[in-house]
């Protein structure tokens, strides 16, 4: 029989996904906006730090990608869902451009922005509020053009 | 120019690491990709029984600084932007990465992990907008 997502393993599982993922961003300085600065101001003073925690999350990713392409469920026997879509469109390329100025303004991904969500910094609040409210009007966006299709 | 006195390989690696086996653990476990802005953006547009698993995500997260501070003093955590600039910026990278379906994480940690051509696209165009960025911000327009 398939587990159901909502058992209470996948969501003990998906907790600690998430601790282990906050911690690791505040060890390997990600969660600090002015090293992530550091790190895009490559014709300054360059900080190539995070660089190397691509490297780390990528090896490991690496393997655990390799192994879950060969199965058909997870080890909890849940659904595998990797992605199916391919194609480079005009959506990705202007959707990363987007982002790409948000995050050279401000030092902040959409990770490390819940992280200082929960350190408690006003600031932090503040760009995760706006973050939420972007995201919330590309589902208004969608929602839109999926009635005008209809 | 090599910032050397910022240069911290050795937690950047560690924590890269981690971030790792929090992927990991996501699509071994859940069968889910650990993207922080598809889980998060997801909730807003969730169907029926897709909705906890990304609570309980994000609740972790949010979390982790504080389990940290019951261990250890949390490290430097700096925001020089003002308000006005981190609210539009804010707004960019909420739409921005919804429409990329993706961000650091999923296009940059977890895509590149799989090899998938797509999120290397994504991460090189976002990663060189952001240096242009950081560029124009700090040495192009003389603020």
């Amino acid at each position: 029989m398939k587990k159901h997502l909502n058992s209470l393993w996948a969501l003990c599982a998906a907790l600690f996904s998430g601790l282990i993922f906050g911690l690791g961003l505040i060890l390997a300085g990600m969660a600090n906006p002015a090293k992530v600065l550091g790190f895009l101001d490559i014709t300054g003073a360059w900080d190539p730090s995070l660089a190397l925690v691509m490297c780390g999350a990528i090896t490991i990713g690496a393997i655990a990608f390799t192994i879950a392409k060969k199965r058909q469920v997870t080890f909890l026997g849940l659904n595998l869902h990797l992605p199916t879509a391919h194609k480079a469109d005009i959506r990705l390329a202007l959707g990363s451009i987007l982002f790409g100025i948000g995050w050279g303004l401000s030092g902040i991904c959409p990770g490390p922005a819940l992280v200082l969500l929960g350190t408690g910094i006003a600031k932090g609040f503040y760009f995760a509020s706006f973050m939420l409210l972007g995201m919330l009007i590309f589902a208004g966006l969608e929602l839109w053009r999926s009635n005008k299709r209809r | 120019m090599i910032d050397w006195t910022n240069f911290t390989p050795w937690s950047a690696l560690c924590g890269g690491i981690l971030i790792g086996l929090a992927a990991s653990l996501l699509i071994l476990l859940n069968g889910k990709i650990a993207g922080i802005s598809g889980i998060l953006g997801g909730l807003l547009q969730a169907k029926k029984h897709d909705i906890a698993w990304r609570i309980m995500f994000i609740l972790g997260l949010i979390a982790s600084p504080m389990i940290w501070q019951a261990f250890a003093h949390l490290p430097a955590m700096s925001i020089d932007a003002d308000n006005h600039l981190l609210a539009i910026a804010g707004v960019l990278v909420g739409v921005g990465t919804r429409y990329a379906a993706g961000c650091t994480s999923g296009h940059g940690v977890c895509g590149i992990s799989r090899l998938s051509l797509r999120s290397i696209i994504a991460t090189l165009l976002f990663m060189v907008t952001g240096f242009i960025t950081v560029y124009l911000m700090r040495h192009g327009l003389g603020v």
